[in-house]
């Protein structure tokens, strides 16, 4: 046993030995994000399909348009396509690194832009098992980190991090993340609910690389273990560095992007 | 054949005991099997198309159960800073409840307010105990004037409040999920009676209601079976006076209910709260074996023959009658296999299986232990003998006004059947002993009913539920359900689009109607879902597809023909004002369980035709005389109605619990119907006796042991009624009211009966003897 243990800690680099856990989730998590870092701007296509646990189905189709801020959480536009009657409904959100994110939706059947006010993003994004929360840009400062070990996932080699939401009103106690090691790409996220409960695993597939180093997968797929519902989002579409810039992610695009 | 049989029995006496011991270990190793079931559901059976009914729309939303705590504080404001902050702690620590996946209450309520063009979306309450006067009083004001919260989180005269927590159990291990469940609930309400004083805490929800069950089963089983095994060593020691005697008879009951209940395990069979009286039954119903062979073998030994040979005469004339009556006894209950309930036929089965091995254990342990234990003769009794001669005199001399009588008695109590209404209120189903039925009353008198109508209501396509023509239709179904009398509160999406739509202008009042047009609503809603917290979606309201939403209905405490009455007004008034897509029926526990009685008498009255078919056929072969067959049938059958007809007269309602005793208590009757008989018979056959004389013979040898049986087994479900448990205490009375009519019936009915329609001549044929000498 002894010897086991001991050859485990000869197998793991010096440098990572000295750091803490702590030190090495973050940095993992750094390492993760630097490297999706300078895309620039972005849009794809995103269909949704939701099921219940009577297999029951149904669709909701979504564009998004993501803006890179250089000193904050990105920036984003959703249009919704479908269902036909929130068709030509804008959501536009600044996530930032601290604090809550500021939100507002255009309703073309009022004709009006909402800012909403609301501390909550942990609620089903369009009544699928996805949160708000899951689906907003990923700051390294939305959690603080913990390294758990290597594991190996799908056959590639994972780092496992567990990370804990910093806002009070999340859903989640803690998630734990499988991030592969070739291109530090989430591969799968277990999802713990208010008592620590397993509540979601979120897998992804069909990774591709765009502009020769971002990494999209094609397929993410979230099953709720508690209600035994799931959702999958197709992402098609994928389009990088388009020329989108601060102007169309304001108030006044909200109302005029279609 | 009978004295070969009863010589075997006594030659290899010890090989059988060595038998009986080995059977016995055999199956109790399968008491490991054996768990209590805490799931209502367990009283319906997979095909019951009301359960089915609620599993497609608990799989179409959220399948869950609940636990309801309500606070009630001393000073009867719930809108009080203490009060609020007692809410706000209990509501974020009953997410820390085991399976919980949604908290509700007022302080946790999604207030929407609109301040230009934010819309914002917040807990009611937050850090109550800062709040001043007038924060309180505007608090008080949108919780009181909230439909989804009045008379279900918060009492309209604002004394008592709710939290309600919606729990996902797995059933990977029920046995432990429940349990889990309330231990945690039961100990946040202890800690919050503890950091606020002058709190009262009740605790009710389906998951409370499913552990009573398990709970009071636990406890039937650990207070009923010894307060029975003292009952009948008292009963024993009276009738049989012997030590010994009583002593053997209680190592057989012992044994036989060890190994019924071990059978069930290997069965794979779950107690339930029904099955749990069991055991009770099984003791009640082998001592009658026991004590028929015992008080034989005591007579014998009276008149000086030695034990042995005591055994083997007490065992030729018993062999027959114990075997026939436990035989009719297992058929009785396993006519319970044709109720609906599985929780019956397991009871049906397992006291089967008891009766049965009560029989084997009589045979293959009393002969070894009463030849080898220095049993001696008690003295001679004579009182009851006396009496019982007494009974046969006047049953003879006034036979026509005896028959009479009893006829006028038999149709008087008949027509009071009709008086019993069905119902199956499962509230009731505990007395008020139990913490579950008071808390759950208490909840129902001040804040909100645990009976409830769901129903899934279609819209016309997908994405239709943001229709102004389903909406406006949706709240007009509301409405009308919230003008019923029978109605505490309606839960349903039309008022969430209302609030939205007023929301989104400017809170205006007169905005407070259904949006003008479906990408309005939907958009409304899509804006709505994206500003709620984890856990208070409105996915328990609305189908993945939004083609269907769910409206629910509290009640206040019904029966079981005014909820099937309601249902159906409101199915009515649906086909009369909604469009065909809209049409749809309820769906809930209260639903299931006010079809569960009619559908189990319905069920029971084709097991209890199969068992007395079946009895019927067993007495004709072994009473070998179709007439008598035919004749024994009255005293079987009346007194199961004559007491149905008393029940209608005293108590009015039945229920689940009572659809099966007629099948029951039709094994149990039947046996002093055999010994009756068999011994009239056999006065009439073998000493061509008349019938009067052959009705005075059999009262004279069997009078004793009959009313005495009659006394144990009424003593014996009498214990039952002593049952927290109304289902088991109500069967247990009206069992015990069945035997007493039943030994009304084979005193009074049966002879009478005899006297009038059996041929005086038929076996008159042989030389008459004295028969009390001759032929016991």
């Amino acid at each position: 046993m002894k010897t086991v243990s001991l050859l485990i800690l000869l197998s793991l680099p010096f440098n990572l030995l000295a750091q803490s856990a702590a030190e090495q989730g973050l940095q993992i998590a750094r390492e993760a994000d630097r490297r999706d870092t300078g895309f620039h701007d972005s849009s794809a296509a995103m269909r949704m399909i939701l099921r219940n646990r009577q297999g029951d189905e149904s669709n909701r189709l979504i564009r998004v348009r993501t803006l890179e801020q250089p000193d904050d959480g990105d920036k984003s536009l959703t249009t919704f396509d479908e269902p036909a009657d929130v068709k030509g409904t804008n959501f536009l959100s600044f996530t930032h690194k601290t604090g809550p994110d500021d939100q507002w939706l255009y309703l073309p059947a009022l004709k009006r832009v909402k800012r909403i006010s609301s501390r909550n993003k942990s609620g089903p994004f369009m009544g699928s098992e996805f949160a708000y929360e899951d689906l907003s840009s990923q700051e390294v400062e939305k959690y603080t980190y913990r390294y758990v070990r290597d594991d190996s996932y799908e056959g590639l080699d994972t780092f496992v991090l567990e990370r804990y939401p910093q806002d009070k009103d999340s859903g989640y106690t803690r998630q734990v993340v499988w991030l592969d090691k070739q291109a530090y790409r989430p591969q799968k996220i277990e999802f713990y609910d208010r008592k620590n409960s397993l509540l979601k695993t979120l897998t992804y597939s069909g990774y591709r690389r765009y502009l020769n180093k971002f990494w999209r997968a094609d397929e993410m797929f979230m099953e709720n273990h508690q209600t035994g519902k799931s959702t999958r989002l197709i992402w098609t579409d994928y389009r990088f560095q388009t020329g989108l810039t601060d102007r169309d992610f304001d108030r006044n695009s909200l109302k005029r992007t279609r | 054949m009978t004295r070969q049989l009863a010589e075997g029995l006594i030659r290899w006496r010890w090989l059988l005991l060595i038998g009986a011991v080995a059977t016995a270990l055999l199956a109790v190793s399968g008491v490991r099997f054996l768990g209590f079931s805490n799931d209502y559901r367990v009283f319906f059976s997979k095909e019951n198309p009301q359960l089915l009914a609620f599993e497609q729309l608990q799989s179409t939303y959220t399948k869950a159960d609940n636990v309801l705590f309500v606070l009630a504080p001393a000073d009867g404001d719930v809108f009080s800073p203490q009060t609020l902050a007692a809410i706000e702690w209990l509501t974020r620590q009953a997410w820390q409840i085991p399976y919980s996946i949604r908290v509700d209450s007022v302080t946790n309520f999604q207030h929407t307010r609109v301040q230009g063009d934010d819309l914002s979306v917040e807990d009611l309450v937050r850090d109550a105990g800062a709040y001043s006067a007038a924060e309180l009083q505007k608090i008080k004001q949108v919780a009181l004037h909230e439909p989804q919260l009045i008379n279900r989180l918060v009492a309209p005269d604002a004394r008592v409040a709710g939290v309600n927590v919606t729990i996902q159990l797995p059933g990977i291990d029920p046995q432990a999920e429940v349990p889990e469940v309330v231990a945690f609930s039961r100990d946040l309400a202890a800690q919050l009676q503890q950091r606020f004083n002058d709190i009262d805490v009740h605790l009710t929800g389906i998951v409370l209601l499913n552990n009573a069950f398990s709970e009071n089963s636990i406890k039937d089983m650990s207070t009923l079976v010894p307060v029975m095994f003292g009952v009948i060593v008292v009963f024993l020691l009276l009738l049989l006076r012997s030590f010994w005697g009583t002593l053997a008879t209680v190592l057989v009951i012992a044994l036989s209910i060890v190994t019924a209940i071990g059978s069930a395990g290997w069965l794979g069979i779950q107690l339930s709260a029904p099955s749990a009286s069991a055991p009770t039954m099984i003791m009640t119903l082998a001592v009658a074996d026991c004590v028929h062979l015992l008080v034989s073998f005591l007579q014998r030994l009276r008149d000086r023959a030695d034990r042995r040979a005591a055994m083997v005469e007490a065992l030729r004339i018993n062999l027959q009658p114990i075997f026939l009556t436990s035989l009719t006894t297992a058929v009785g209950f396993m006519s319970m296999n044709f109720s609906d309930a599985p929780p019956f036929r397991d009871l049906g089965n397992i006291v089967a299986i008891g009766v049965l091995a009560a029989f084997f254990y009589c045979l293959a342990l009393l002969p070894a232990l009463m030849v080898a234990l220095p049993v001696r003769a008690p003295a001679m009794r004579n009182r009851s003998m006396a009496a019982m001669d007494g009974i046969a005199d006047f049953v003879i001399r006034y036979r026509r006004p005896v028959l009479g009588g009893m006829l006028f008695l038999v149709v008087g109590l008949i027509v009071f059947i009709p008086n019993n209404e069905l119902n199956d209120e499962f509230v009731t189903y505990f007395d008020q002993r139990v913490p579950f039925r008071v808390d759950t009353d208490f909840t129902t008198r001040n804040l909100t009913g645990l009976y409830n109508i769901a129903y899934s209501v279609n819209a016309a396509d997908s994405g239709g539920i943001s229709e102004p023509a389903y909406l406006r239709k949706l709240d007009e179904f509301a409405n009308w359900y919230r003008q019923q009398p029978e109605v505490i509160h309606v839960s349903t999406l039309s008022d969430t689009l209302k609030r939205l739509n007023k929301n989104l202008h400017g809170d205006d009042p007169r905005w407070y109607r259904i949006p003008d047009s479906r990408e309005l609503a939907a958009q409304y809603l899509l804006l709505y879902e994206m500003s709620l917290p984890y856990g208070l979606d409105l996915n328990n309201q609305i189908n993945v597809d939004k083609s269907a939403s769910k409206l629910d209905v509290s009640l206040r405490s019904l029966s079981s023909n005014a909820t099937i009455a309601l249902e159906a007004r409101a199915r009515q008034w649906l086909a009369a004002h909604a469009p065909a897509y809209m049409h749809t029926h309820g769906a809930s526990p209260s639903v299931m369980f006010s079809h569960i009685g009619s559908r189990n008498i319905r069920s029971m009255l084709v097991g209890t035709t199969v068992a007395l078919l079946v009895i019927s056929m067993i007495l004709v072969f072994a009473l070998g005389s179709l007439r008598m067959g035919l004749i024994s049938l009255v005293p079987n059958l009346v007194p199961a109605a004559m007491a149905f007809g008393l029940w209608g007269l005293l108590v009015g309602h039945v229920g689940l619990a009572l659809s099966v005793v007629a099948g029951m208590t039709l094994g149990i009757v039947v046996d002093d119907t055999v010994h009756f008989l068999s011994k009239y018979l056999r006065a009439r056959r073998e000493e061509g006796l008349s019938p009067a004389a052959a009705v005075r013979f059999a009262f004279h040898t069997v009078g004793t042991a009959l009313w005495t049986t009659s006394v144990v087994l009424i003593a014996g479900f009498l214990v039952l009624t002593y049952s927290p448990f109304e289902l088991n205490s109500g069967m247990g009375l009206l069992t015990a009211i069945t035997i007493g009519l039943a030994l009304l019936a084979d005193f009074l009915l049966l002879p009478t009966l005899l006297m009038t329609l059996d041929k005086k001549d038929a076996y008159e044929n042989r030389q008459p003897a004295d028969p009390v000498k001759s032929a016991v």
